[in-house]
């Protein structure tokens, strides 16, 4: 039996968990500002163990930069979070910094919502296009306006149990897990773990449960492995590709179904279970890394299995952005940039928690590349599916909502492959049907 | 508006104080504060609704365009809109009728034991103190989870009571009437207390049995209690929207997502004001409708009675 489920990223009992982060870094109230500094106030989502390392790094800028204060505020991850952020930009007395993701970026009403990006003001703080993954810094811009400033690329990965894979014997002589291509292989690797644990799922993922991303999250990784999209470029047409698109629901269901994972298991569950050596892979975004470190399970990560074809694994990016405030003092502005520039230039301290940086510099410093397991995965950098740029996508956007609810059933097996992909498409015709809130013409 | 005044109950014919006609007279003076906060926090925003359902205003106040009824027009049309209006009309129903009857049922029991009767009524009505969030972290982590829940691992079942869509009303039902039924309870019981207690008296005296008793004193005596608590029942059942968000979040497969639920989506995570308005004056226009029928039916009844 395993204990209630970890405090996770997503529930949505947002006020007690915005209490306990706030409670557990210990700073929602300025109590450290003296009448000379500066006062940044910066929210942010990041509650599972990333949350440890951004209170660290905020730490270490207080420590560096005496003359700013960052009033740091967690808040529950998910809908609750970006409809805080609209709320608060829609008034224009938002907070001066917010962390978000990139792939909300067209949904969120940049220009009424959010503030554009300083360049000049970025440059002083140091920091220049030049710097960025160029994918992901064209990502950060809407009509050529940048309104981002990106941190990070955080992919699925494939977390795996040293020991239960050492005991099924699949592990290389170098101590890593030996990669799988191709669903047989992938089934054997599962079979294989799931006989050393007595005929227990091997694998577990967010399939079930409350606002469930974890289907879609699986979905996004294995279906674009063979090719597929969801929508084309100008975002008017649905593109999917029903027969590569229901290989891999069939696939899905097929682990479900085989005892393979634990369909029965939502988010919390899921890492408790992996957390506590009740199963032998996780699949997961790579943000759980510092938790499951501290808790000592044996570990290590790899990239999400390439099952059809490539080895794309579904990610999004962590950015800055300034909400929208009716005056903004020009002294916490320049405060904000320069505490930006600190993070982004330390993104070698913040892949510590898994994420992979998106300041270029900090690919190649060695600090970075010693990081074990974090530097296992950094390849899948050039293979990430990124979600369409719609104004309805992006991380705990309607999409992701809808789709994970279309195809748990699949995983769980009360619903045909078939008839999950039907109620996705449905779900996704309605969304483009839907007016867009924020129409390109109201950006100025 | 008729403005005359009973003439004072006085003896002597002295002079009739001059009427001042206007706003004293009617104590507006003393009403208008009142009338001003009603006026400014329910009249003006009850219109203000109104003109944002019929325009396309996002959440940031832009996109403010008149678009007529298209916004009615869209729900109307919109599956979901009825799915999740049908979910608040099924709660409602589901709802009732135990909260009701059980309510009655826990009051007699209550009433008729003659130890402990604090700790009855404790019990009972323990429950309805805690706040929303408390419930649902209960039943949610604690009683419901499939794999180590509280009712999976007593009775050795195997149900997704929040998971399975056929299953998980009932649970937001079970949950509801758990949390929600100590306060008709309690309004019973207070009913209960004032029935005179020389009824019971004059009717053992006549022979009749517990059962005669019941039905002809204690029921028809607790007939107004009930007409209340159906009426409170329902307004609060149609505005159900707390422990669904929290523990289902609407889901699975859209089998809880209530009206209210569906107006904050819409509104508050999918940016579109106007929209969620027109959604909010359906809503609106369907607590009308039962209020109205309710208001008849036991209009009826009254007269009936008298």
């Amino acid at each position: 039996m395993h204990g209630p489920p970890d405090i996770t990223r997503r529930h949505l009992l947002g006020g007690s968990l915005a209490l306990l982060g706030a409670a557990a870094t210990g700073c929602a109230i300025p109590v450290g500002l003296g009448s000379s500094q500066t006062r940044v106030q910066y929210w942010h989502f990041l509650g599972a163990s990333d949350g440890i390392i951004m209170n660290q790094m905020v730490q270490a800028f207080a420590k560096d930069t005496p003359d700013i204060f960052v009033e740091e505020n967690v808040l529950a991850w998910g809908e609750p979070y970006y409809t805080k952020i609209a709320m608060a930009g829609s008034g224009g007395r938002s907070p001066d910094l917010a962390t978000f993701h990139l792939a909300r970026l067209a949904g969120i009403g940049a220009g009424a919502i959010l503030d554009p990006i300083d360049v000049k003001l970025l440059e002083e703080a140091g920091l220049r296009a030049a710097d960025f993954s160029p994918p992901i810094w064209e990502r950060a811009h809407l009509d050529g306006v940048l309104y981002a400033i990106p941190f990070d690329a955080h992919p699925m990965v494939q977390y795996y149990n040293t020991d239960i894979c050492g005991k099924a014997g699949l592990l290389g002589p170098d101590g890593k897990l030996l990669p799988t291509k191709g669903v047989d292989e992938l089934v054997a690797q599962l079979t294989k773990a799931k006989e050393v644990m007595g005929g227990k799922p091997p694998l577990a993922f967010d399939a079930l449960g409350l606002g469930t991303v974890g289907p879609w999250r699986v979905w996004w990784s294995l279906y674009p492995q063979s090719g597929g999209t969801l929508l084309s470029e100008d975002g008017t047409k649905i593109t999917i590709d029903d027969a590569k698109a229901l290989e891999a629901l069939r696939l899905m269901q097929r682990l479900g179904q085989e005892g393979l994972c634990d369909w029965r298991t939502d988010y919390g569950a899921s890492v408790a279970k992996f957390t506590n050596g009740e199963a032998a892979f996780l699949w997961n975004g790579d943000w759980e890394t510092t938790g499951l470190k501290e808790r000592k399970t044996p570990f290590s990560m790899t990239r999400f299995p390439a099952v059809f074809g490539t080895g794309s694994a579904q990610a999004d990016c962590h950015a800055f952005v300034l909400p929208h405030q009716r005056n903004r003092d020009p002294e916490v502005e320049r405060a904000t940039y320069r505490f930006i520039a600190y993070l982004v230039k330390n993104s070698a301290d913040w892949a510590v928690a898994g994420h992979v940086p998106a300041y270029l510099p900090a690919l190649e410093q060695p600090e970075y590349l010693a990081l074990q397991p974090q530097s296992e995965y950094r390849s899948v950098i050039t293979e990430v599916a990124l979600d369409p740029q719609v104004w309805y996508t992006g991380s705990a956007s309607r999409l992701w909502i809808e789709f994970g609810e279309a195809f748990s059933p699949v995983i769980g097996g009360t619903r045909t492959p078939e008839e999950g992909l039907a109620a996705a498409k449905a779900a996704l015709a309605r969304l483009m049907a839907a007016p867009n809130p924020f129409p390109a013409e109201e950006r100025s | 508006m008729t403005t005359t005044v009973a003439a004072p109950p006085t003896a002597a014919p002295v002079a009739t104080p001059k009427v001042r006609r206007g706003w004293t007279q009617h104590g507006m003076v003393f009403v208008a504060p009142f009338l001003l906060i009603y006026v400014a926090f329910l009249v003006w925003p009850t219109l203000l609704g109104f003109q944002m359902s019929l325009s396309s205003v996002n959440i940031a106040g832009r996109n403010n365009n008149f678009v007529g009824f298209d916004n009615y027009l869209e729900a109307f049309g919109d599956p979901r809109m009825w799915r999740s209006l049908w979910n608040t009309v099924v709660f409602t129903v589901l709802s009732t009728i135990p909260l009701v009857f059980l309510g009655l049922v826990f009051a007699l029991l209550v009433h008729n034991l003659r130890f402990m009767q604090w700790l009855w009524r404790l019990s009972f009505f323990g429950p309805f103190l805690l706040p929303s969030a408390v419930v649902s972290i209960l039943w949610l982590q604690m009683i419901y989870p499939p794999d180590y829940g509280l009712i999976n691992g007593t009775l050795g079942t195997d149900v997704l009571w929040l998971g399975d869509p056929s299953v998980a009303m009932w649970s937001m039902v079970l949950t509801t009437v758990w949390w929600t039924v100590g306060f008709n309870f309690l309004l019973y019981l207070a009913a209960l207390q004032s029935i005179p207690h020389h009824l019971y008296e004059a009717a053992a005296i006549d022979g009749a049995s517990a059962w005669d008793k019941l039905r002809s004193i204690t029921l028809p005596l607790l007939g107004r209690t009930t007409m209340l608590i159906v009426v409170l029942q329902l307004v609060a059942s149609l505005k159900v929207f707390d422990q669904i968000y929290l523990m289902t979040g609407g889901g699975p497969q859209d089998s809880t997502r209530p009206i209210i639920e569906y107006a904050y989506d819409v509104g508050f995570t999918g940016y579109r004001t106007g929209y969620a308005s027109a959604v909010s004056y359906i809503l609106f226009a369907l607590i009308v409708i039962v209020s109205l029928a309710q208001l008849r039916l036991f209009r009826k009844r009254e007269e009936v009675a008298s």
